[in-house]
């Protein structure tokens, strides 16, 4: 209770919060990108030969592929070789301890309200911190060692456990996918790997910090989950970037891999810097996160807060191979000012009795633009498969725009599939009952976004629920009234 | 009882309002003491809701003439969560629904905010629970109303006992209520005026705003004033509702020379 209270007072005084620059020495390499970047990055990451193999055949492919342009979005002309693909905390070596790790990388994060120590002492979280390009440190290590549970930095996992990493990257997002996937391919430089064995419950939340410091670089992480038969994770991301006028690029890339009976849930709060109210700069979030429900009976669930980046683009996806497997894709998309976002999710049914829920509830505010763009395909052979989409659009200002683009491709004739889909505005009178009962207008808006958006937020795990309730009345400050 | 009669709540003087550019009030003239109720009764359209929504601040009217002191502040500079806080409470005539809003939320979003304009600390989660149960038996409404969504699928009878039952918890000291028997049947009618009378003392006051004699058979007003074509034009005791009702409202008009 006392949480929701802060949250309102927060509203009040609340803008970007996460707009600081940290001072950090940063190992930047020149701007530009060609096949000796591509060397440079996996030479510098120490990489086997198999790995620079995939990152150069990615990186031919990607010269040939023109940027897409069939999403809802006006995108600037992105000159790619005017970004650094490489930035990283300047160290010696990896840091073996909190003790080693750059006191004023651990004030970041402090700053963030995610101290580490504090996060390996209290909560129970194990949290992997991602600064620009390089994975900094993920705690609890050690204690997950113990359950089999293997939660690293993606580097480490290419040296530690190059079979798993090679058995499974790009085995569900290969580099061929799209553009940005293939420039991800070609440049990532970290991120995080998960591996969950047979019948292990992971007994804590996994979580990534991915944070943008350095200026005009890029950030191409790349996350890799895989659980074993009968295994269950619940893994959380966040990120935040500095403020500054020149739009900086993300291009992430999250596989996921559900075997037999084994359940994945990811949680987003995206947060990246969303550009100032006049729309300039801000983050570029191309994002490709794809999941394969492989086994039978797997689920995997994706849950989405989406209120940062200047432009989203992203479309977090399952693959339901396995029969009686389960794809779930709850998102909340809060654009504002002059924010655009084109999200959604594709259901792919190959298994039988496959089923998959879709909730999206779009929020648009300011002159921004909100889409929802998703496919629902049931093939020949997925046998009595069941879609419920139900996509919903929420209108704060008469100059913004919300769009709905729902695909349906059906070949199978058991399959049964609803869409619903609502578009509603908040109206002055709900706001001036709010107001005559004592509630001002930010607070009411606050209020009456976060019920709207409930059964997405009910979806986050606790931790991340508050801090996305925050987000969502922070976001939509200033833009009623 | 004498020295209430010096103590001014309300004071309204001279007040014109428009909406849309429209003149609707054209000089209303008011004075509330604590303790007293009054009856604001009139033809439809002759600005009884306007009056509510001025009061409130309904910001889709615009005071163009005149001056309102609310326990010596001028209202008219207040926004209307100010209002709120300072004691004025509106029962709306038509509650909005709020869907994903729960009731137990939103008031308690309500009462913290009145407790921060106080400078007093939120009230605690049990304090709460406590409160809502206590004032939900002022009008008889269901816990599972107060678990709902803000008015959302409530019947007209439940939307306006749930304005009472805000009423009660809000603890107003002027209480405004805007056609608050419209849509009652006669037990919704009896609940709600009775939860109203189980909520009047000598320090609040209430302002009935109404079309007919029926609402004021339960909340007896003090004074009972008509409202027409936006100027109070008549003021007298209880009686005169009565004969308006047995009348209606042309032998006014006829006296006004119209």
């Amino acid at each position: 209770m006392q949480e929701e209270k802060d949250i309102l007072d927060e509203v009040t005084t609340g803008d970007y919060k996460y707009g600081f620059v940290t001072d950090i020495d940063t190992e930047i390499i020149p701007i530009g990108l060609n096949e000796d970047v591509v060397r440079l990055i996996s030479s510098k990451k120490n990489e086997p030969q198999w790995l620079l193999d995939f990152r150069l055949k990615a990186f031919r492919y990607w010269v040939t592929l023109p940027m897409p342009e069939w999403a809802h979005l006006q995108i600037p002309e992105i000159d790619y070789q005017s970004i650094s693909y490489y930035a990283a905390p300047r160290k010696k070596e990896g840091p073996k301890s909190l003790d080693e790790v750059d006191p004023e990388l651990l004030k970041t994060f402090d700053k963030l309200g995610i101290s580490l120590v504090e996060q390996m002492a209290l909560s129970g979280m194990a949290v992997d911190a991602v600064m620009d390009s390089v994975s900094v440190k993920t705690t609890f290590k050690e204690k997950l060692a113990e359950m089999g549970v293997i939660f690293c930095s993606f580097s480490e996992a290419v040296h530690d456990y190059p079979d798993l990493v090679q058995k499974y990257l790009a085995s569900v997002v290969p580099y061929r996918d799209n553009f940005y996937a293939a420039l991800n391919s070609a440049v990532f430089s970290d991120g995080s790997f998960v591996y969950i064995p047979k019948g292990v419950r992971c007994p804590m939340e996994l979580s990534t910090y991915f944070r943008i410091n350095a200026a005009n670089t890029g950030q191409f992480e790349r996350t890799l989950i895989v659980a074993d038969d009968d295994a269950y994770v619940s893994y959380l991301e966040g990120c935040t970037a500095p403020m500054r006028d020149e739009n900086q690029l993300h291009a992430a890339i999250v596989e996921i891999i559900a075997h037999d009976r084994a359940e994945i849930k990811y949680s987003t709060v995206q947060n990246w810097y969303p550009g100032d109210k006049d729309g300039k700069g801000g983050i570029y979030n191309f994002v490709t996160k794809r999941g394969i429900c492989k086994g039978d009976s797997s689920k995997i669930s994706w849950t989405q807060v989406e209120t940062g980046s200047a432009v989203t683009w992203k479309y977090p996806s399952c693959i339901l191979q396995g029969d009686n497997s389960v794809g779930e894709f709850y998102s909340v998309a809060v654009t504002n000012n002059h924010q655009q976002a084109d999200t959604g999710t594709k259901m792919i049914h190959l298994g039988k009795n496959t089923k998959s829920t879709i909730v999206s509830k779009g929020i648009s505010a300011g002159f921004s633009q909100n889409s929802y763009r998703g496919l629902v395909r049931i093939t020949k052979n997925a046998e009595n498969a069941r879609n419920h989409s139900q996509c919903d659009s929420l209108l704060l200002s008469d100059k913004c725009g919300a769009h709905t683009f729902p695909y349906m491709e059906i070949n199978n004739e058991t399959a049964i599939v609803e869409h619903e889909a609502t578009t509603s505005k908040i109206s002055e009178d709900q706001i001036f009952y709010c107001n005559q009962r004592g509630i001002s207008t930010e607070d009411a808006v606050g209020l009456i976004v976060n019920g709207y958006a409930k059964e997405v937020m009910n979806k986050l795990p606790m931790e991340f629920a508050v801090e996305a309730q925050k987000l969502l009345a922070i976001s939509l400050e200033g833009s009623v009234g | 009882m004498k020295r209430r009669k010096f103590n001014l709540m309300l004071e309204i003087k001279n007040l014109h309002a428009n909406v849309n550019g429209k003149e609707i009030l054209r000089g209303i003239n008011l004075t509330v003491r604590p303790g007293e109720v009054h009856a604001i009764m009139g033809p439809n359209g002759s600005g009884k809701s306007t009056l509510s929504s001025v009061l409130a601040g309904n910001p889709v009217f615009e005071v163009t003439e005149g001056e309102v002191t609310f326990e010596g502040k001028n209202l008219l500079d207040l926004a209307p969560e100010e209002r709120s806080c300072e004691g004025i409470f509106l029962s709306f005539q038509y509650p909005v629904e709020i869907p994903g809003v729960s009731m137990v939320n939103f008031m308690r979003t309500a009462i913290n905010e009145h407790r921060k304009y106080k400078k007093q600390e939120p009230i605690s989660a049990s304090d709460f629970l406590k409160l809502m149960r206590e004032k939900r038996e002022v009008v008889e409404l269901d816990n599972k109303l107060a678990s709902r969504s803000v008015n959302e699928g409530f019947s007209g009878g439940e939307k306006k006992r749930n304005e009472i039952f805000q009423m009660a918890m809000l603890e107003p000291k002027l209480a405004i209520l805007d056609e608050t028997d419209s849509g009652l049947d006669i037990d919704a009618l009896r609940i709600v005026a009775n939860g109203v009378n189980k909520l009047k003392s000598e320090h609040n006051a209430t302002l009935v705003i109404t079309h007919y004699q029926r609402l004021l058979d339960y909340i007896k007003p003090e004074f009972v004033h008509v409202l027409y074509k936006g100027k109070i034009v008549k003021s007298a005791g209880p009686e005169l509702a009565l004969e308006l009702e047995e009348k209606g409202y042309d032998w006014i008009k006829k006296e006004l020379g119209e």
